[in-house]
């Protein structure tokens, strides 16, 4: 009933209902806009990316000098952003699914402290990312970093400096929210009748969460941890003070190694480079790269998030 | 299950008529605590950003390039408090240290005095401690400018630490960005909500959802290398990297956001106000913008609360496009934001030091006022669920 055919069939009815034609036509356009502005960055992006990139680039730990096209690579920070990911799942992920079902499955719905923990989560989710990356300096490096060294009896210092571990749990705090909506969404698709169920046949309120509430919901969590990942990977701002390296000639190997990252490249590359031009084609490679990692995540993410949202249409 | 009343586990999950279970009842509380992390890392980072700048708020740092000297032999003379505040240690860095420790310190603060270019001694630029706060928020007039004036430069000798420019380049970038995502995003909002067939709706929605997942540093970059100089061909302005094609690309990533809630809010005004209007004759415009849009009003001005919120913090786009020292109002001109010059300047600093700790108090006034932001759109929209839901 909403086809354009019948607004335009009914306004020739009446007389011109102009403000129908034109106003539909504006916010069509504005939508159009939006969609060519996506369109123009990644088909730029595509076709000055596509012909740098090769296995020799994709499989390269450059040396010292990374501005020079035809030997550099980026394989050391494709892998330093893996492996900061990881981390950071490690530990976002059990808190924000335990928060998630905390509020859905416990919370009492009008409660003050229900509506703290939602106030603050839908806070955390609006913190500027250079806040999370000062707070990863002051909390994560001097309090506990300096804390651990002096504890340990470091007689250099160790953990009181940017590494790989500092920035992963910075990022899985910058995450916490992104995690706890996939979650608390997918946990509310998942039909009354079956906890209830659970709960008529005698198990516990905690066994039914356990074995009959959460394995429903695994596709939504995994949809929140990729929706993470994919927001984390690409994010330059917190880990630039907390753990990012310039250059590295290793690859790290352990959780206070600093380490090189794929964003943090795209910047150096773009703002630094001595000769513009000449590195233009392996920024914009790099930039690919970095682009299909997150598109790629975020896709399955977008397509399990139709499925669940389609779920919860269908049974609400 | 959020309908029952009171929970049916007592005490230590020892209810009477029930089997006990302990475990189970630990495992609950287990779950609540880590429930309340999201408001300990709220708590967390207003504690620790805010500890870093405090002794800046309190007037306890002195940035002053001419100090008076003590002495080293007139050690004993002070109280051992004032020479602890004049070597800039902490307490327990001041008890591990022994006299001799001390005086060499001394020495080479009388050193390090000495070594400034004569020509500061008569500069009344090189006594004033600038980050007091007069200094921080008005202008002032310096040596060598014609007349007083807002100036953010660190770096040099004197440090001039007005951050003047730096709220007005955050403010310019931010305003320039809303008025182009506003717009755009609110017009999509509708079209996809009200006036696209369903078909349609299901391909393009998630295609903008797709923008967000663009890192900002890829709009920086986009910005930099492509968008800059196709901008200046067209309007032809000076300067080719300016806080217009900051905005610009600002808005790249305001867009997501404000358009993905404000559809939120339009399409959770019931369905039975469309169905209405449409029996009544009303077209599907005229129902979108009559009935529906005033109903969802206070979920798009949330948005765009939020969408500002989110364009105040944007780093990584402004740090790559656009750089000042000086304030400047014009839109063709180059703007320094606040997120800004916290990434670019962190690296170097000295842990500790007064541009450390100036940085820090930066990152505190974001803080604030993305917290703002964030709590005023939490009210309205809370307000918003409860009237669509027929509660006052």
């Amino acid at each position: 009933m909403n086809s354009p055919a019948i607004t335009s069939r009914s306004f020739r009815a009446t007389k011109f209902d102009f403000g129908s034609f034109f106003f539909t036509g504006l916010t069509g356009l504005a939508t159009l806009c939006i969609l060519g502005i996506l369109a123009i960055i990644l088909f730029n992006i595509l076709a000055s990316g596509l012909p740098a990139i090769s296995w020799r680039f994709i499989s390269t730990i450059p040396k010292k000098d990374f501005f020079e096209p035809a030997t550099t690579g980026v394989l050391p920070m494709i892998l330093g952003t893996s492996i900061r990911v990881i981390v950071m799942t490690i530990f976002v992920i059990p808190i924000g699914v335990i928060t998630a079902i905390y509020l859905t499955e416990y919370a009492p719905n009008l409660s003050p402290v229900t509506r703290v923990i939602r106030a603050a989560v839908n806070n955390l989710a609006g913190v500027p990312s250079i806040v999370f990356g000062l707070f990863g300096v002051g909390f994560f490096i001097n309090f506990i970093g300096q804390g651990m060294d002096k504890a340990l009896g470091h007689e250099s210092v160790v953990w009181g400096q940017p590494a790989l571990l500092w920035a992963s749990l910075t990022l899985a705090i910058m995450t916490l929210p992104v995690v706890i909506v996939a979650t608390e969404e997918s946990l509310k698709a998942i039909p009354m009748g079956l906890r209830e169920g659970s709960l008529a046949l005698g198990a516990t309120k905690l066994q039914t969460i356990l074995r009959v509430v959460l394995p429903q919901a695994l596709p939504g969590i995994m949809t929140g941890g990729i929706l993470a990942i994919s927001r984390a990977a690409g994010e330059v701002a917190p880990i630039l003070l907390t753990g990012v390296a310039y250059y590295m000639a290793d690859l790290p190997t352990k959780l206070s190694n600093q380490f090189m990252d794929l964003g943090y490249h795209v910047f150096v590359l773009s703002t630094q480079s001595p000769d513009i031009e000449k590195t233009r084609p392996i920024t914009f490679a790099t930039v690919l790269v970095l682009l299909v990692l997150t598109f790629a995540l975020n896709f399955v993410a977008i397509i399990i998030r139709a499925r669940v949202r389609k779920k919860l249409r269908a049974l609400g | 299950m959020q309908h029952q009343g009171k929970r049916p586990i007592g005490w230590m999950g020892i209810h009477r008529g029930h089997r006990a279970h302990p475990f189970e009842w630990l495992a609950e509380k287990g779950i609540f605590l880590v429930s309340l992390s999201a408001i300990l890392m709220v708590l967390l980072i207003f504690v620790f950003v805010a500890r870093e700048a405090l002794p800046i708020v309190f007037g306890q740092m002195n940035s002053a390039l001419v100090q008076p000297v003590i002495p080293p032999d007139e050690v004993d003379k002070h109280p051992p408090e004032k020479i602890r505040e004049y070597l800039g240690l902490t307490k327990p860095q001041f008890a591990a240290m022994d006299k001799d420790t001390i005086r060499t310190l001394m020495e080479v603060h009388v050193e390090a005095q000495n070594e400034i270019p004569p020509h500061f001694r008569t500069d009344p630029d090189a006594r004033a401690n600038t980050t007091e706060w007069r200094y921080l928020v008005r202008p002032h007039q310096w040596t060598g400018y014609d007349q007083p004036s807002y100036i953010w430069q660190p770096v040099g000798q004197i440090h001039k630490y007005n951050i003047m420019p730096l709220i007005v380049g955050t403010l310019k970038t931010t305003c320039i960005g809303l008025l182009f995502a506003v717009p755009l995003a609110i017009g999509a909002a509708i079209y996809i909500s009200q006036l696209a067939r369903p078909r349609v709706r299901e391909i393009i929605k998630p295609t903008i959802e797709l923008l967000s997942g663009i890192p900002s540093v890829v709009v920086g970059f986009f910005a930099l290398l492509v968008m800059a100089t196709l901008l200046q061909q067209i309007f032809g302005y000076q300067t080719r990297l300016n806080a217009f094609v900051a905005g610009i690309a600002l808005s790249f990533a305001v867009i997501p956001i404000v358009f993905s809630i404000a559809e939120d809010a339009l399409t959770s005004v019931p369905r039975n106000y469309t169905q209405a209007a449409l029996a009544l004759g009303a077209s599907r415009w005229q129902t979108a913008w009559q009935i529906v849009l005033p109903a969802a009003l206070p979920g798009a001005f949330a948005a765009v609360v939020l969408g500002f919120g989110r364009a105040i913090g944007e780093t990584m786009i402004i740090l790559m496009v656009t750089s000042a020292s000086e304030m400047s109002w014009s839109l063709f001109s180059g703007a320094r934001s606040i997120t800004a010059t916290i990434a670019a300047e962190m690296g170097e600093v000295v842990r500790g030091g007064h541009h450390y700790r100036m940085l820090f108090l930066l990152g505190a006034l974001l803080f604030a006022a993305t917290f703002t932001t964030n709590m005023v759109a939490e009210v309205i929209m809370l307000r918003f669920k409860r009237r669509l839901e027929g509660k006052r």
